[in-house]
């Protein structure tokens, strides 16, 4: 599956990557859905992860349903949620496997140093219980609010 | 009776419905009535034994049930619950 990123989201997810290193960001992504998935805007949550945020991140429950109502108020679907990878590759962990949920794609950002190096998406196959790596198209969507 | 909304990555269980009226004057019983309408959704939602997933939460309204009466908490039928699957990650 192709997976197209509005220019201004995936800025928006990198500028906050490097922003939040060296612990991890996470955040939504909202779009469209055909035969392709279209990502239009891209919004931060907060990491509620207790503990060590360079190698961890959750989302708390709350900011799911204010995201759901996001969706639903602009009529736009979820379609993932987007993570940092602090001086790690963009690929996806076996941590991230054990809590991976079907159906979204994981866009991950790897920052190296403060900068960002590397942006991949992925979507788990639930057949195989693996992530399939998604191939990313840059796209300048019509502004979205 | 109460509305449950259904979150995105299970809607392909609900035939693509967002939301579904479910019977029952507790969380419980609305939870499921919904996975009586849609079997395939049942797995997602609850453990072999009957208990709510670890990995799902259970909002009434913007409260989570875990501060509430958990699955016994009353609902009515202007009530709406959200099922939030847990989200988390991280580099090993």
């Amino acid at each position: 599956m192709t997976i197209s990123i509005n220019k201004d989201a995936l800025d928006e997810m990198t500028k906050h990557a490097e922003e939040t290193f060296p612990n991890e960001c996470v955040g939504f992504f909202y779009g469209v859905e055909g035969n392709d998935r279209d990502v239009l805007v891209a919004r931060e949550v907060n990491n509620v992860k207790e503990g060590d945020q360079r190698r961890r991140f959750e989302v708390d429950p709350f900011d799911y349903l204010m995201a759901e109502k996001f969706a639903e108020k602009n009529g736009l679907t979820i379609l993932g949620i987007y993570h940092s990878h602090p001086n790690h590759p963009a690929k996806p962990s076996e941590h991230d496997l054990r809590q991976a949920i079907p159906y979204f794609s994981y866009i991950i950002v790897s920052v190296m140093d403060g900068k960002t190096a590397d942006v991949t998406s992925w979507q788990l196959n639930t057949e195989t219980n693996e992530f399939e790596e998604e191939k990313i198209e840059i796209k300048q969507f019509d502004k979205v609010k | 009776m109460a509305r449950v909304i259904i979150p995105t990555p299970l809607r392909k269980f609900t035939a693509n419905q967002a939301s579904i009226d479910a019977n029952g004057g507790t969380v419980r019983e609305s939870i499921t009535s919904v996975a009586d309408q849609f079997p395939e959704l049942r797995k997602h939602i609850f453990e072999d034994g009957g208990e709510i997933r670890k990995f799902v939460r259970i909002y009434l309204g913007d409260e989570d049930i875990n501060v509430l009466e958990k699955e016994d908490t009353k609902v009515s039928p202007e009530s709406v619950i959200s099922i939030i699957p847990a989200i988390a990650g991280g580099i090993d």
